[in-house]
């Protein structure tokens, strides 16, 4: 398809300003730009036609099943867009007094209850702006907390089914990742936990961890490893990937953990946006809420007012508040569901990913056999060895049947891996036709796999050539 | 709530699990852990949501007439903008982790990318960062190594950007610098002075916190002349007309993409962006769109040079973003692309009009320049009693410029402000 700017035709333009009607000032010739930048000349109607086209080739949650597991990628009420576009939250100055913005500050100081409720903790904040920048965040306050008492500790545990974001994280703060290999089941296994405490002994920050785990498994252990953490002094973070599963049943903050990170845009619907923007919101126990970054939201009596932290916070991380319109949506979301629903939701989720992940065990090897949370994982590493067939070949197989794929090649634990995630908004009827479909491509690759790894034939595109791309990188016109 | 499954799909579903009630799925959790409730208000319908947001909308001011910036500043948006923006499918779809279905959201911010190094005057551009003053965090990253590790910010940089950048370096172990600025400007000799061998990057505002117009090619030549690299934060608006970043020598253009057709929101979502020369292209943080061919040899898009990044570097790599603002990236393509070349020159040239208007109106009255550097958007007066002022302005429909203490304000005019809304205001201040 052609491109924005091959579509340009010089002198052609879309939006016409207001006349100016005060004099005219020219920037001195000093500071003046040579040459005017480049960028499309093109008719309203071709922008319009340009952005449909790009559309028409783009994969929405709403075109189909969306099973990308780990991102939890349910459907984005309507509700929840038409509120957070009213002007009344829109029209807002972020350096507006607090006096005239009371509105928005309840809904965010609402956001925050909720959460508190949902996750066990004592305060919110919704400053970072997506998962890895919460966790960042939180790292950096257990940083900060070590210092403030004058401890010098550098490791963070982190097991080898986390996601890449927890070990680059910790590098970001300057300390160092333990890696913590699981056992046979995918879950934290307690003699390597004990073991790499031992080795590091006066020298842990803390843990990093999902629960339940990459593998959609729950840590049984949980309450023991925690614990053996802080008897070290160490702290423990939680890692909100997964709250989908266990929401409203089971809170991280009674599991021991003293912060967390929740991804909006996954357990409370907020649009991914085509990767981003979310909210990564965090919350933290009683005792870390000094080290939150500044500014956190504080109430006196009946009045919000967003105010600076003291001395021991980590400082600033964003230029304001957060993707506040994300928070407004994951607001009525909560609402939508309330004390009743939110346990509910979660239910559905485990309901049908271990309703999916029944109906597909015949064929497919499973990286765990019993119950499963919100997601399952499957591998491919058998057929990959005997057939030529990848999780890969398979995810593109599912793309020409209308499907997105599930997340591959993650958790790195499992060779050949296909991570599905169905959650709630999934009808059973559509979860059928889903393990019929899978199925059947599963034949098909076995009956004949040269054929089968041609797919996808019936997208916009083939599949691309990667190395090409990387090997010389062409990211501008 | 958004439950397709029926009571009896339900039941059918756990049976075909061998469980009997939807609390069995939770067998394995342990027992004293289960809250036997959750407490919060009962579910609502939609009616009653759109009520409670309508209430809490009702209680906040939003003001028809703006002359207050520092940091989010208040452009026109073309009609068009939101509406391509809010397609379902760029707004509900994830990272385009398989390109074959994703090549829409890839060319969008292939596009986005081209618009914005264009504009920067650099060669390469990632898919966006949180927000300008985070993108600033991590384009210091991009110039840290073992042997240099402190970044020097002047204090005309907007603060908020400064103490982002600072608590970033904190935690890297990492050294964050300020230096005063001389009459609102960038001292050159002073920061030529303070660029030592420990020094990674400079980072200068453009125009700077106070709206002045800084002579950023004399900065990038003392700072070229201590091979430290240069960070420019630019305002992607003045930046149609003014010297680009990379005419001016700059090593890294980031900035606040918001003024690019995203509303002012209380502050997010907004958009940072981050542009480098091709040489700096395989240190730059998180996703990228690059073109290649497909197997048929046709134009295709993907998510490239992903070895820099933390899914599969992990603990090596530089940056741990992933998500970031895809969607403001979008609008802002977009908005670039309704403006085209000659929009937002005019854009441009209507808001440094405007502020030149405003400023002398000002002036006119006893609120004098507190600097007299050449200016673009923003300006600060000596204003006594600031806050009154500003409080005086409040309570006629107009927000004022930000009381930067009780002696000064930062005003901000753009092609929104009219004449009649400068002239209404200065019959306020006289009253």
């Amino acid at each position: 398809m052609k491109l924005l700017i091959e579509k340009s035709v010089p002198g052609r333009r879309s939006h016409y300003l207001e006349p100016g009607d005060v004099p005219q000032k020219k920037v001195p010739d000093k500071f003046r730009r040579a040459k005017p930048p480049i960028l499309p000349e093109i008719s309203e109607t071709e922008l319009c036609r340009h952005y449909s086209a790009l559309e028409s080739r783009t994969f929405g949650v709403n075109d189909g099943f969306y099973p990308l597991g780990s991102c939890t990628m349910k459907y984005n009420p309507k509700i929840n867009e038409k509120v957070s576009s009213l002007p009344g939250f829109t029209g807002l100055h972020p350096l507006q007094p607090a006096s005239e913005v009371q509105g928005i500050l309840k809904a965010i100081a609402l956001t925050a209850d909720y959460l508190k409720e949902i996750t066990g903790m004592d305060h919110m904040s919704f400053t970072p702006a997506a998962g890895a920048h919460g966790e960042l965040c939180s790292l950096m306050m257990f940083k900060r907390h070590f210092e403030t008492k004058g401890e010098k500790r550098t490791k963070v545990l982190v097991p080898d089914s986390a996601h890449g974001t927890n070990p680059a994280t910790v590098s970001m703060c300057g300390m160092e990742s333990v890696n913590l290999p699981s056992n046979a089941k995918g879950c934290v296994d307690m003699d390597e936990l004990r073991a790499a405490i031992a080795a590091n002994k006066g020298q842990i920050v803390g843990i990093m961890l999902t629960n339940p785990n990459t593998l959609g498994i729950f840590e049984e252990d949980i309450e023991e490893i925690t614990r053996l953490v802080h008897e070290e002094g160490g702290l423990c973070y939680y890692d909100g990937a997964n709250l989908n599963a266990i929401a409203g049943t089971i809170r991280p903050g009674d599991m021991g953990f003293d912060c967390v990170h929740l991804n909006l845009h996954k357990t409370f619907s907020t649009p991914h946006g085509g990767g981003g923007p979310g909210c990564g919101a965090i919350g933290c126990k009683d005792f870390l809420h000094e080290y939150l970054p500044t500014p956190i939201l504080t109430r006196e009596e009946n009045f919000l007012e967003i105010s600076e932290q003291g001395d021991k916070t980590i400082g600033r991380i964003l230029s304001f508040y957060g993707n506040i319109l994300v928070v407004l949506r994951a607001l009525s979301y909560i609402m939508s569901y309330g004390g009743n629903g939110i346990p509910l939701m979660s239910k559905h989720a485990v309901l049908n990913a271990n309703y999916l992940q029944h109906r597909l065990s015949e064929r497919f090897a499973m990286s765990n056999t019993g119950l499963c949370m919100h997601e399952f994982v499957m591998s491919m590493e058998k057929e990959a060895a005997e057939h030529n067939v990848t999780a890969k070949d398979l995810a593109k197989a599912m793309l020409d049947h209308g499907m997105m794929a599930p997340t591959i090649y993650f958790p790195l634990i499992v060779k050949e891996a296909l991570m599905v995630e169905p959650t709630e908004t999934e009808g059973k009827e559509t979860l059928d036709q889903v393990a019929d479909d899978y199925n059947r491509l599963y034949d098909e690759a076995m009956a004949n796999p040269e054929k089968f790894v041609k797919h996808p034939q019936n997208t916009p595109i083939g599949r691309p050539d990667e190395v090409l791309a990387a090997r010389k990188p062409k990211v501008v016109w | 709530m958004y439950l397709p499954n029926t009571d009896l799909q339900v039941k059918e579903m756990l049976e075909a699990l061998g469980l009997k009630n939807l609390d069995d799925l939770y067998a394995g959790l342990p027992e004293g852990l289960k809250i036997g409730k959750l407490d919060l208000p009962p579910s609502m319908g939609e009616q009653g949501i759109m009520n409670t947001f309508s209430d809490l909308a009702g209680k906040n001011k939003v003001y028809r007439t703006i002359f207050r910036g520092a940091g989010a500043y208040n452009h026109y948006i073309p009609a068009v903008v939101p509406e391509m923006a809010n397609k379902e499918r760029f707004k509900t779809g994830y990272t385009p982790y398989q390109p074959e279905v994703s090549q829409g959201i890839l060319q969008a911010i292939f596009e986005f990318q081209s618009m914005i190094s264009g504009l920067m005057g650099m060669s390469a551009a990632n898919a966006s960062i949180y927000d300008g003053a985070s993108s600033t965090a991590e384009a210091f990253t991009m110039c840290r190594d073992n042997k240099r590790n402190k970044v020097i910010l002047p204090t005309n940089v907007n603060p908020l950007v400064r103490q982002t950048v600072a608590t970033y370096a904190w935690a890297a172990d990492a050294v964050s610098a300020e230096i005063p600025h001389k009459d609102g400007l960038v001292d050159v000799d002073a920061l030529a002075a303070s660029i030592d061998e420990k020094t990674a990057a400079v980072v200068v505002q453009q125009p700077n916190y106070f709206g002045l117009l800084e002579d950023v090619e004399a900065i990038a030549e003392v700072v070229k002349a201590k091979k430290a690299k240069l960070i420019v934060y630019s305002y992607p608006i003045a930046a149609a007309i003014v010297k680009s970043p990379g005419e001016c020598g700059a090593d890294i253009a980031v900035g606040e993409g918001q003024p690019l057709g995203i509303p002012l929101s209380f502050g997010g979502p907004y958009l940072g962006f981050l542009a480098c020369t091709d040489k700096m292209l395989r240190r730059i943080p998180g996703r990228v769109a690059g073109e290649t061919v497909d197997d048929q040899g046709r134009r295709a898009f993907v998510l490239t040079l992903q070895a820099r990044e933390q899914h599969i570097r992990r603990e090596t790599a530089t940056s741990n973003i992933c998500s970031n603002q895809a969607l403001c990236a979008l609008t802002a393509a977009c908005y670039l692309a309704a403006m085209g070349p000659v929009g937002l020159a005019e854009v441009a040239e209507q808001t440094y009009s405007k502020a030149h208007y405003l400023q002398e109106k000002l002036a006119s009255i006893g609120h004098v320049p507190l600097y007299t550097g050449e200016f673009f958007h923003e300006f600060v007066t000596k204003t006594p009693n600031a806050h009154e002022v500003v409080k005086k302005l409040a309570e006629n429909g107009i927000l004022g410029g930000l009381p930067l203490d009780d002696d000064h304000i930062l005003w901000c005019a753009t092609e929104q402000n009219s004449v009649r809304d400068v002239d209404d205001m200065i019959s306020v201040l006289r009253s």
